[in-house]
């Protein structure tokens, strides 16, 4: 608890310092590749007839993922308070990859805690890290994902408190990390905001991101939170079924509870022990969820759906096939999403999808589960 | 019926009285199975545990090691429950003198009972206190969280115990010892449960620090699996906290039941003669 207070002190005083905001922003700029263009996607628009669809490439990010906007932040704030190490929780091993690029950039120690099954789905990743310089721990204990992971990095932050600084990757844990890497994502939706009214002199009818832990969605939400008029909704991974322990659709089907330090939806069993989920996408497979979501969910605010494994993959192929992207399979949930979205909204809406990753890292996974394609 | 505080509190008063320390370990509830642990806490109580802390299994312990985590994962694949937890203890109730307490996980308390979605942990501690429980220990709820369940642990006669760790500055000590009936409980490192072959420094310079800015009694956990450890804790907290070691001390008897039992009161009486 003395951590999270030193670093939410931390926060709170790098957010007031310009200093500190322009250094970051410079990164983003020359390092990480910003502002990060908002492609008209007039082909995919016209396969779906009637949705004008413009996405947000995020994918075209340094390290590939949406992720390097928050370990930047982060990293920066890790420096102000004089940690040497940084540790990390992935699941795709996109925010492990994102925390060892600024780690190696930085002059950081750095472990990253990955569930053994996710090192071996997504074992491109891992090499990455290690290329980085940045040891990769398999988490063999539990369901061996990313809730394993999670549970891993936190035990190691307690272990070595004093000396180390946990890079928390999306929405979820802990004050104030879900509203940190909100601010450190918002750079997102701040950015599209902008891009859209520019090229369409109007807000969009709809913003749709798919949503693990959350935090591509939100930093794309918030900053239209105030905008009543634009509908939010997020895709959360179906899996092959909405049974239990099936899917990693919290929004969906799970029930109010307390995971890593938050209470937001859990999917968990009537006892409250944690179910175990499943998922094609690494990044996805996670039975917990910011609890801002689960807030906007319960004001209604935005309207959360799943998809399936199957829907996933046809709309990574939709993508690829009439645009020439090969998105990551975390936004193919999103992608997978808009037939059903073209069918609920009025003909020509503007939708503004959130493309949080590119899809090199899941190939693989890709070329095993698609063996026709 | 005396309420579960004030038995722990007697404890202690007596212990001080007569100059000697609370020995308190710790178990698995539903490792290997139910009426076993029912068993070891009777065994253990026998040969001289002051309390028994009793573990409710979670899908995900955070604040734990390798050794309990083990122990969790195999009581919830028996299929234990919070539910069922309760139980034994009211089953073993009037033979064990010692106070009894919980060690759960903030979501099962708030999962149990019939008002699941509203997550209530009112009927936890009305069921608790009915089964004899005398405190509870709920190592992911920090005491700036907890002002409703230290109400529900006044009204129900249960203690409600919370941390202190190493890297407590004053301000957070003071809210702790506040906040903390019965004793407080002082994490002897930074980390996580497990048993050490040395203790680091940090506990002893802890503990002076928090007996300075309370009364309340203080036991130390964490890492000790010595009698060693026990006897230089012993000297300047008020109790010590086994767990860990005395799992592993176990762990290959898991399916010889006499013999487990035999290894865990030979275990106790190690510390105990030097505590």
């Amino acid at each position: 608890m003395a951590a999270l207070d030193e670093l939410e002190t931390a926060f709170h005083k790098a957010r007031r310092d310009p200093a500190f905001h322009d250094t970051l922003n410079a990164y983003l700029r020359h390092y990480a590749g910003r502002p990060t263009p908002l492609y008209g996607a007039t082909r995919l628009s016209r396969a779906l007839g009637g949705l004008r669809i413009y996405l947000k490439r995020e994918d075209l990010l340094h390290t590939g993922a949406h992720k390097i906007n928050n370990t930047l932040g982060q990293a920066l704030l890790a420096v102000r308070m004089g940690k040497r190490r940084l540790i990390a929780e992935t699941g795709a091993g996109q925010h492990g990859v994102a925390t060892a690029t600024v780690a190696a950039h930085f002059g950081l120690q750095c472990d990253v805690f990955m569930g053994e099954k996710d090192t071996k789905r997504q074992a491109l990743n891992v090499f990455r890290m290690q290329l980085l310089g940045a040891r990769v721990i398999p988490v063999t204990s539990g369901t061996k994902t990313l809730k394993d992971a999670c549970n891993e990095a936190l035990r190691d932050w307690v272990t070595n408190v004093r000396t180390t600084y946990y890079c928390l990757g999306s929405v979820v844990g802990p004050h104030p990390y879900p509203l940190m890497v909100r601010e450190f994502q918002s750079v997102i939706g701040k950015e599209a905001r902008r891009q859209i009214l520019q090229a369409e002199g109007r807000l969009p009818d709809a913003l749709i991101a798919c949503v693990g832990g959350g935090s591509n969605a939100m930093g794309l939400f918030h900053p239209f939170v105030k905008d009543r008029g634009v509908r939010m909704i997020g895709v959360e991974a179906g899996g092959t079924g909405l049974r239990p322990g099936e899917h990693a659709a919290t929004l969906v089907k799970g029930t109010p509870g307390v995971l890593h330090g938050a209470r937001s939806l859990v999917l968990q069993d009537r006892h409250g022990q944690i179910l175990e989920t499943r998922s094609i996408a690494a990044g996805l497979d996670y039975p917990g969820v910011g609890p801002e979501h689960a807030f906007y969910r319960q004001l209604g605010r935005a309207r959360y759906a799943a998809v399936s494994d199957r829907l996933a993959l046809e709309g990574c192929r939709l993508l690829a096939r009439t645009e020439g992207i090969i998105p990551a399979l975390e936004p193919a949930h999103a992608i997978g999403y808009l037939k059903q979205l073209a069918n609920r909204l009025p003909k020509h809406s503007l939708v503004v999808l959130g493309l949080s990753g590119r899809g090199d890292k899941d190939v693989e996974t890709i070329a095993r589960a698609l063996p026709d394609v | 019926m005396m309420l579960g505080t004030l038995k722990i509190r007697e404890v202690f008063a007596r212990l001080r009285q007569t100059h000697r320390k609370a020995l308190i370990p710790f178990v698995m509830a539903g490792d290997p199975s139910l009426p076993a642990t029912a068993q070891l806490i009777q065994a253990l109580a026998g040969v001289g545990a002051d309390c028994v802390e009793v573990g409710i299994p979670f899908s995900d312990p955070l604040a734990d090691g390798p050794t309990i985590q083990r122990a969790s994962s195999r009581a919830l694949g028996t299929g234990v429950t919070p539910a069922a937890v309760l139980k034994m203890i009211a089953r073993i109730k009037r033979r064990v003198a010692v106070p009894l307490i919980l060690l759960s996980y903030w979501n099962p308390v708030v999962h149990y009972g019939s008002r699941r979605a509203a997550c209530d942990p009112a009927p936890f501690l009305r069921d608790a206190a009915r089964c004899g429980v005398s405190g509870l220990i709920v190592p992911d709820l920090p005491p700036d969280e907890a002002d409703g369940l230290h109400d529900l642990g006044r009204r129900h006669g249960i203690a409600t115990i919370f941390l202190a760790a190493p890297t407590s500055p004053a301000y957070r000590l003071r809210r702790i010892a506040r906040a903390s009936e019965g004793f407080i409980y002082y994490v002897s490192l930074t980390g996580t449960t497990g048993a050490r072959r040395q203790l680091p420094p940090d506990w002893l310079h802890g503990v002076r620090e928090l007996k300075l800015l309370t009364t309340k009694p203080v036991c130390v956990g964490f890492g000790i699996s010595t009698p060693a450890h026990a006897r230089a804790v012993g000297r300047v907290a008020d109790g010590v906290i086994v767990g860990s070691a005395l799992l592993n001390a176990l762990e290959p008897f898991r399916n010889q039941r006499r013999r487990w039992l035999r290894e865990a009161a030979a275990f106790l009486r190690g510390l105990r003669r030097a505590v």
